[in-house]
């Protein structure tokens, strides 16, 4: 069972940018749906969406305003990992690009990790877990998705690229993790087309119909009715798992952060937790599904100006591609949550 | 819970639909207010009140309210 435990590592702060474009869901019905049951049962009343700039422009827009604000000497930071389902390229690795970008030290480690809803999660025990050797002092986990592959504009998901500061201080908190996986749902989200299994086609162009939505093969479709189920079942489950494994009440948590999948399954997850509202802040509302930025969004969108200072107890949760999931247990003190970067 | 307990809890889901047409044998997909969307309804429902995890096959295979109370019952 994949359990893990950190300690002497801290969360420093947390950045995102979205591009200042803004959509409307309101008055937009589809073929399939009327606008208001959409929002009535998604809860995505507007998004943000942008054509120009990709998960790694956005990353790296939120990187500089929070290197800024902490004040981090860029020589000092040595390790970056992105998560993204939409890379800047097939190669190299954006990490890699990022690294140049921001300006940091040729001596930098830099890998990208392909991961959507649970990414972040994942991303930061990979970054946590470089650290707490402490050998390297501070990291950057960039994650999110933003322009896609192929124009397609989804009234659910939107775009974000998010960044949190992580470092070594012996002492801190521990960290603790627990993870997942169900490969044989891999098919439930997935672009068919256009990596090594299938290749690119003439074929791979042609509109398919997918659930009632006209989709080709390098457009990502969704199996909705198994993603909402598999949501429902293992987000509660993962996080019942990690308390019961850790020894902790889970509901003497100050801040429970899950992906923001949409309001019916957010809502579901949270009546099956019996956690209070005022526990579990959403930002879907504003910002859509916005994968693996959806939790530190979260925290900078709906959080900020209550949690820098005081000692904080959260527990942050994130399903969906894969199909995997993760939960993770981590308190923060003394943090800094910039002000969200809009982009234009 | 039995079968009109289920149907009733069906029925529950549909806003401004008329509860009168939810039967045991009602073909639920060609009800005008069924969408992807009441899907989802339906699964969390199901999910709550039955402890059971409907994928989207057990959905799409179901014709009648009664069938779909018949996967349910086969899950439990």
């Amino acid at each position: 069972m994949a359990f893990l435990s950190f300690r002497n590592v801290r969360i420093a702060g947390f950045s995102t940018g979205v591009p200042k474009t803004e959509l409307t869901n309101e008055g937009a019905d589809s073929e399939r749906d009327s606008a208001s049951s959409f929002i009535h049962s998604t809860g995505v009343r507007r998004h943000r969406v942008s054509e120009k700039y990709t998960a790694g422009d956005l990353c790296c827009h939120a990187a500089e305003r929070l290197i800024s604000d902490l004040g981090w000497d860029r020589q000092e930071i040595e390790a970056i990992v992105f998560v993204s389902q939409h890379a800047d390229y097939i190669l190299p690795a954006t990490a890699c690009i990022l690294q140049e970008r921001l300006g940091l030290s040729r001596e930098c480690y830099a890998a990208d990790l392909s991961l959507g809803c649970s990414g972040w999660v994942y991303g930061l025990s990979t970054v946590v877990s470089l650290l707490s050797c402490g050998m390297i002092k501070k990291a950057l986990l960039m994650s999110g998705d933003a322009k896609r592959r192929i124009n397609y504009v989804d009234p659910l998901f939107g775009h974000a690229g998010a960044v949190t500061a992580v470092e070594y201080q012996e002492g801190a908190a521990p960290m603790h993790f627990y993870f997942g996986t169900d490969g044989s749902g891999f098919d439930a989200l997935i672009i068919p087309d256009g990596g090594a299994r299938n290749q690119f086609s003439e074929k791979s162009f042609v509109p398919e119909d997918v659930e009632g939505h006209m989709l080709n093969r390098l457009q990502s479709r969704m199996k909705g009715m198994d993603v909402f189920s598999f949501g429902i079942t293992w987000a509660p489950k993962a996080v019942r798992r990690l308390a019961e494994h850790f020894g902790f009440d889970y509901r003497e948590c100050d801040y429970f952060v899950f992906h923001q999948a949409n309001l019916l399954m957010n809502e579901t997850i949270r009546t099956k937790l019996k956690l209070p509202a005022e526990k579990v802040p959403y930002c879907l509302q504003d910002f859509g599904n916005t994968a693996s930025a959806s939790i530190p969004l979260t925290i900078v969108s709906q959080l900020r100006g209550k949690v820098e200072k005081p000692r904080v107890k959260w527990i942050g949760c994130g399903f969906g591609v894969g199909l995997s999931w993760g939960a993770v247990y981590f308190e923060t003190e003394d943090i800094v949550v910039s002000e969200l970067v809009e982009v234009e | 819970m039995g079968l009109d307990d289920f149907v009733a809890r069906f029925a529950e889901l549909f806003d401004g639909t008329d509860a009168a047409v939810f039967a045991a044998e009602t073909a639920f997909h060609d009800l005008d207010g069924y969408s992807s969307l009441i899907a989802l309804s339906i699964i969390a429902m199901v999910d709550e009140e039955y402890d059971v995890a409907l994928k989207g096959d057990d959905m799409t295979s179901a014709v009648t309210i009664e069938d779909l109370y018949n996967t349910v019952m086969s899950k439990m």
